[in-house]
Formats: C-alpha cells, sequence, structure tokens
C-alpha cells in the first residue's frame, strides 16, 4: 500500500488547470496548422491563421486560450493500493480547482441551474473516478467550454439502425450543430453501454491526443471515415463555408444490451483542453 | 481589404456593409449575454430605463475573463448568439444597431435585422486571447453582481470581425456551407 498525502492531490489539479487553460496541446496545433494548408475558403483560413496566433499568444502571455475555462472536468484513476491521508481527496480536488481558477484568471462559469446563482471559484469540478490496478494516480484536467457541450446528443438507436444508423447519428449531431460549437471541432462518440455510459466514453474518448487513432482498427476505419464525411458537410471554420469541419473524431466502445445501440456524441470546440499529470 | 467602422454605427455606414465584408470595429460597444439580456428584456417589460440607450449602438455577446493586474480585460472571445435570440429582436427594434457574437441565428433576429437596417457580425470564437488586445478598456456599467455576466462598457481598436448577416438578405451561415458542401 503507498500513502499520497491529499495535498499532493490538490497541487497536481491546480498545475493541470493552470497549464490546460492556457497551452494548447502540439496535438490540436499540428491539426490546426494542417488545416490553414488544407483550407480552400478564404475566411476558413483566416479563421484558422487567427485560431494559431491566438493559441500562440495566449500561451506566451499565459492568458487562457479562451475565456470560456469551461467547467473543470477531470478523469481521475486510482490505483487500489493506494491510501489518501491528510484530510478528505474530495476537497483536495475541489481547492486545487478553485485556487487555478482564481490564480489563472480563469473565468467563473458555474452556476445553480434553476436559480441561475454562480459559484464564484468555478467549482464544483466534475470528477470522473475509475479504480486501477496498482499504487498510482492518474489525473487528467479537461476544463470543457459549454459553446460545444450544448451542441452533444445522445441517440438511443434501436439494433435495426446498425453501423450505418451510428454512422448518420454522428454526423446529424455535427451537421445539426453548424457554426454553433466553434468549428473545427473534435468530435467525441461513445458507442454501446448504458446512456450515461455511453456519453462518458464520448467525454473521455476527447482526452486521447487529438487526431491519435484508435487502437481498435474498426474504430480507427469508422473515424476516418466519420471525419471525411463530416468535412464534406461544407460547414468549416467557425460555420462560415470550408473544408475543415472537424479536426479529428475519436471513438470508444463497449458492450450493450440486446435490445439496444446507444450513441453519445459529445462535442469539442478547437480548444481541445487536456492535461495529465500521475502521482 | 478591411472596412474600418466605427462604434456607435451610423445608419448609412451599416447599410453599406453585406455577409462576407471584413471589417475592423474601433469605438465603444457594450458586453451581454444569457443573464443580461433576461434583466435588460425584464427592464424593458416594466417600463424602466436602460443601462444605456440603445439607439445606434452595438452588443457583444461575450462573458470576459478577470483581467491580470496591467491589462484592459481578459480573454474575451465571443459566445454563441442563439441563446440570445430571444431577447434579440425587442432590442433591434429599440434602436440597436449590431450584434457580434459566433454561430447561425434564427428567423425573428434575421427579420429583425432587416426590418431595422441592422446587422450581425460573426467574431472569431475562441480566439479569446487575441481578441483582447484589441480591446483598450472595459469597466463595468450595469448588473454587477452577475460578474462575467455583467454588462460592461468596451473601448475597441480595430476589433476583426466578418458581416455574418446583413440587411439585405445576405447571410454568410448560409451561402458559406452551401459553396463547399459535397
Amino acid at each position: 500500500m503507498r500513502e499520497i498525502d491529499v495535498r499532493q492531490v490538490e497541487e497536481t489539479v491546480y498545475a493541470l488547470f493552470m497549464s490546460a487553460c492556457c497551452e494548447i496541446g502540439e496535438d490540436v496545433l499540428a491539426l490546426l496548422r494542417a488545416g490553414e494548408r488544407e483550407e480552400e475558403s478564404p475566411f476558413g483560413r483566416e479563421v484558422l491563421r487567427q485560431l494559431i496566433r491566438n493559441d500562440e499568444l495566449a500561451a506566451e502571455r499565459r492568458m487562457p486560450i479562451c475565456q470560456d475555462t469551461g467547467m473543470a472536468v477531470i478523469f481521475m484513476e486510482v490505483g487500489q493500493d493506494v491510501h489518501f491521508a491528510g484530510g478528505d481527496v474530495n476537497a483536495a480536488i475541489e481547492e486545487g480547482v478553485r485556487r487555478a481558477y482564481r490564480d489563472g484568471c480563469f473565468r467563473a462559469s458555474v452556476l445553480s441551474p434553476l436559480e441561475r446563482v454562480n459559484t464564484k471559484d468555478n467549482t464544483p469540478a466534475i470528477v470522473h473516478l475509475r479504480i486501477v490496478p496498482g499504487e498510482r494516480v492518474t489525473l487528467t484536467a479537461a476544463p470543457k467550454g459549454f459553446g460545444s457541450e450544448n451542441m452533444s446528443r445522445l441517440w438511443m438507436l434501436t439494433p435495426s439502425q446498425g453501423v450505418e444508423g451510428v454512422k448518420h447519428a454522428v454526423v446529424e449531431t455535427v451537421r445539426l450543430a453548424g457554426g454553433n460549437p466553434c468549428p473545427p471541432v473534435v468530435v467525441g462518440v461513445g458507442i454501446g453501454g448504458t446512456a450515461e455510459c455511453a456519453m462518458l466514453m464520448a467525454k473521455h474518448s476527447l482526452t486521447r491526443d487529438c487526431g491519435r487513432p484508435s487502437a481498435d482498427s474498426m474504430l480507427a476505419d469508422m473515424e476516418r471515415e466519420l471525419l471525411a464525411r463530416i468535412n464534406d458537410l461544407g460547414i468549416g471554420p467557425q460555420g462560415l463555408g470550408g473544408r475543415i469541419t472537424a479536426l479529428a473524431v475519436h471513438i470508444e466502445q463497449m458492450p450493450t444490451h440486446i435490445a439496444g445501440l446507444p450513441v453519445a456524441v459529445n462535442m469539442q470546440c478547437h480548444a481541445a483542453r487536456h492535461k495529465t499529470a500521475t502521482i | 481589404m478591411s472596412k474600418a467602422i466605427h462604434a456607435p454605427l451610423r445608419e448609412e455606414e451599416v447599410a453599406s456593409l453585406r455577409a462576407g465584408d471584413s471589417v475592423l470595429l474601433s469605438g465603444t460597444i457594450y458586453t451581454g449575454r444569457d443573464a443580461a439580456h433576461k434583466r435588460l428584456c425584464a427592464l424593458i417589460e416594466e417600463g424602466r430605463p436602460l443601462p444605456f440607450n440603445m439607439k445606434n449602438q452595438v452588443i457583444y455577446y461575450a462573458g470576459p475573463c478577470p483581467a491580470k493586474p496591467g491589462d484592459a480585460i481578459g480573454s474575451c472571445g465571443p459566445t454563441t448568439s442563439y441563446r440570445m435570440d430571444a431577447y434579440a429582436p425587442v432590442l433591434c427594434d429599440l434602436g440597436l444597431i449590431g450584434m457580434i457574437g459566433k454561430g447561425q441565428r434564427g428567423e425573428a433576429v434575421v427579420d429583425a435585422i432587416r426590418r431595422n437596417g441592422g446587422v450581425y457580425f460573426a467574431a472569431t470564437g475562441g480566439a479569446g486571447a487575441l481578441i483582447a488586445t484589441s480591446v483598450t478598456s472595459a469597466r463595468v456599467i450595469a448588473f454587477e453582481d452577475l460578474g462575467t455576466e455583467a454588462v460592461r462598457e468596451l473601448t475597441v481598436e480595430n476589433l476583426p470581425l466578418i458581416v455574418a448577416i446583413d440587411a439585405h438578405g445576405g447571410n454568410l451561415y448560409e451561402e458559406g456551407p452551401k459553396k463547399y458542401c459535397r
């Protein structure tokens, strides 16, 4: 058994959000640059140039890439031989988020859903916990903006709709979203499981390095095909028309029920922020 | 080639704009997003005065990050506009001449733009750090309790925008994708 002080968890969460909100990954930058070379629309090219300049400027000046510094989504994998000591680990995570959003001058975007009263420190975080073998803790911070989150969709298909139904659901979600989710987007897809599990897979797929194909060759083929179909929609950067509507499609799957075929599509804007650290 | 325009905007200036024009906007604009729009429309319904006169003004759908010490403003890109569709026609009919945001607008807003000789500009969503460099001053003028959603008066210099919807039926969100769809 390994003992981990919850203050170490707090510091890790703090550092991950400080970095994630200001520094876009090389994975995304490389795809934006490739997109700028391929884009046929003059507006599209100009938008992509602005995004690349924006992302470089944000890293240089330690400013948020986007004013929507999102809800603080955290994927946490905890080794089963870990014992957290020194306090409540949940409180430590919240404190890491609270301090990062204050010190980084990030936006407090979180409020009570009905009364609409802001919590003023961007808490609570959205934490997805998984117990894994071993004695390490891996944390991924993925701040999630709501321009794209609002365009996400859950499709509870029937088995008869099959693979083609799944593909249609994904492309249709992107088509209906148009310019709203800040294209070029990354499209996270979860197939199977239950309703909530499908959406969680879709979200988790967005923590993969942007554009890295699925390890499952069947899913990798589907990702490639869907990316081509999405980029034929013509939506383009910011929805003003063009070729580069999506930078990547990421798919995860798991077994589902004999009666069902859930498909969740979690839309991610071009500010596809995710940073990972292991304790 | 971008056309320089100045807010508050003149009617003739707006009438000359066409969907697809690139402009650089300077002058004074006001931020307002979901919660501020709800309050503005409540004030109108109650017949009470608004925090600023809408005539010929431009509203920017934005909720900025807090400014770092020494900066005028934090990251300050546009938010998605359709959420303001329920409120925008009322404000347009009171003289609001321009809106800045991102994404397609509903039919009622397109009609209000045409009816009032208005314009809807697209700013680049997710370019918040870059856009902040065009903002030279910011001060809260209403609804301070709303935090980032308060109404701020911004002074902007050469803010790069694209005319997305004009008063003559032009709509880049419809025409653009049609051109590239296959």
